[in-house]
């Protein structure tokens, strides 16, 4: 408890807290639905994409002399912004990329994801390889910093969990629909591009959030996890929706106190919490199966 | 004015044409019956009245205004996953999706009539069991009352029967006839069992990769289609 109290003295830690516990959230209900559709590589894919367009930021904001900066003091603000909105912009252009891809189904939708994927980690490489001096720690981009939130992402990650839980209630109806059954959702009237748009988007959102304090490589196990585990315990979707939430959150607070504590990364104390969880609720459903396989 | 009309249409994969020479009309009221072998293009031709496919040539115009969300389905296959934790009310409540327009919430009426329809099918004690712990049959009447859920205007079953025990499988035909029969439904069923087709079905409709048939069910066991397809065939179980 003290632990806690102490852990949320400091401003970075209640930054980093609150916009990974509405990160996590948003991947978990996002993620029911990617497991279902098995579209679940797409936050890996995603995130790669992701990994290339911060490098380039950085690379392309260190490029700025600090004398423009000084001279045009809104451009601060804007490189304040500008690891969050360029990625971002760039991530939600390769979702619906991906949706293009395995609509036209001329590349599966795993290989198109693990074409995009390769390729992001790749430009990536390529970047940080041919500029030198570079102030982005390679390790901090992939495994991920508390240090890395700012104001900014707080704001961003409040408006953007609030969009999700919203529409999730909204359109809970339309995106169980979709997820259970996509043909005779279209069939009978649903809109299902426009929905799958939606999820595809939303995804990318949440990833180019939570990348930087869960790291390029970790993230995409937020909307895994959490998923696989509440599958795991329940049998409806209501219920697997909502039990996905919570172990979400619990895992990622439980995560954090163990980062503090023991002074690891936080993103994967988060993911370990997370596999901890997912292998008990695969031993209770064992169990409750009467230890048939 | 019909309902829907297929005018000379024709459906392909990757180019590969598998039925042509669609030409025929269902108006209100109607109860079509499809039949045809293994791979004649029964559930293709089907795929393109619900509008998942596209002719590749000819057309299918729907008339009366009739829209998508008028529409029942029973798919021969689900897309949806085997291992879907879902429980059967959350699946036949799914069919209530489009009946009201764009609402957050099911209604006391959706609950309603989702109520109704597994009652109809006798899968009302099932209703908190998850849906992938049922057996084929209970799946196959989950689906149906799924669909029931989602018509207005039309019914489009797939194979409904198929997987039926034979005292569910009279009771159902008893059951959509009297939906055709009470509720005015317009019914269009793919089946192989040609024998109940002929007796509950108002039109015929036989595909062979082409249309090699369509008109009224007496016309049809005139036919030489038909009585080679009645004799031929033989009874089905299904
Ligand atoms: N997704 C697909 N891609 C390519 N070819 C397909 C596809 N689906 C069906 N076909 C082909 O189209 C033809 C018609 O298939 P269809 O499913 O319409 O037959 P069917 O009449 O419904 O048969 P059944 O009685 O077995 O259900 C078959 O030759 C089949 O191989
Ligand atoms: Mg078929």
């Amino acid at each position: 408890m003290e632990l806690i109290l102490e852990m949320l003295n400091f401003v970075f830690m209640r930054r980093a807290i609150m916009v990974g516990l509405l990160v996590s959230l948003c991947a978990a209900l996002l993620g029911v639905s990617l497991v279902l559709k098995r579209y679940a590589m797409i936050g890996t894919g995603l995130s790669h994409v992701g990994f290339a367009a911060i490098v380039i930021t950085g690379v392309v904001v260190d490029m700025i002399p600090p004398a423009w900066i000084m001279g045009f003091p809104p451009l601060a603000r804007m490189i304040e912004f500008s690891p969050i909105i360029l990625p971002m912009l760039v991530v939600v252009g390769a979702a619906f990329l991906l949706l293009r891809l395995s609509e036209s189904s001329k590349i599966k939708g795993d290989s198109a994801v693990a074409l995009i994927s390769t390729s992001g980690l790749a430009i990536g490489v390529i970047v940080m390889g041919l500029t030198t001096g570079i102030t982005l720690h390679i390790c901090n981009v992939l495994f991920g910093s508390i240090f890395a939130m700012s104001a900014a992402d707080m704001y961003l990650s409040i408006v953007l969990s609030i969009a999700v839980i919203a529409l999730f209630v909204l359109f809970y109806k339309q995106i169980f629909a979709v997820t259970y059954d996509e043909s005779f959702a279209k069939a009978t009237g649903t809109k299902v591009e426009l929905y799958k748009s939606m999820l595809s988007l939303l995804t990318a959102v949440t990833v180019v959030l939570g990348m930087r304090m869960m790291g390029a490589l970790l993230i995409a196990s937020l909307t895994l996890f959490p998923a696989l585990s509440a599958m795991r315990l329940c049998k409806r979707f209501l219920f697997v929706v909502i039990t996905a939430a919570i172990v979400a959150v619990v895992c990622f607070f439980a995560g954090m106190v163990i980062s503090f504590a023991y002074n690891l990364p936080p993103g994967a104390s988060v993911v370990g919490v997370n596999l901890v969880v997912f292998l008990l609720s695969s031993g209770v459903a064992l169990i409750r199966r009467g230890g048939r396989a | 004015m019909a309902l829907i009309t297929c005018r000379d249409a024709a459906f392909a994969y990757d180019g590969k044409v598998v039925i042509e020479g669609l030409n025929f009309e269902v108006s209100q009221g109607d109860y079509l019956c499809i039949v045809g072998e293994n791979g004649s293009g029964k559930t293709t031709l089907m795929k393109g009245l619900l509008g998942l496919m596209r002719p590749k040539s000819g057309a299918i115009e729907m008339g009366d205004g009739l829209k998508a969300i008028q529409i029942g389905y029973l798919p021969q296959q689900t897309s949806a996953q085997k291992d879907f934790p879902a429980s059967v009310y959350e699946v036949v409540l799914s069919g209530r999706l489009n009946s009201r327009g764009i609402r957050p919430f099911y209604t006391r009426e959706d609950r309603q009539v989702a109520l109704e329809n597994m009652d109809k099918l006798g899968i009302a004690p099932l209703r908190k069991k998850s849906f992938r712990e049922l057996s084929g049959g209970q799946q196959q009447r989950v689906l149906l009352a799924r669909a029931l859920c989602a018509t207005e205007k039309v019914l489009l079953l797939d194979e409904p029967v198929s997987g039926l025990d034979p005292i569910v499988t009279a009771e159902l035909y008893q059951t959509i006839a009297a939906l055709h029969r009470e509720a005015g439904l317009t019914v269009i069923m793919i089946s192989h069992d040609v024998r109940s087709g002929v007796e509950y079905a108002s039109h015929m409709l036989h595909l062979q990769n082409r249309q090699i048939f369509f008109g009224s069910a007496a016309a049809y066991q005139e036919s030489d289609a038909g009585r080679y397809f009645l004799r031929g065939g033989g009874p089905q179980w299904n």
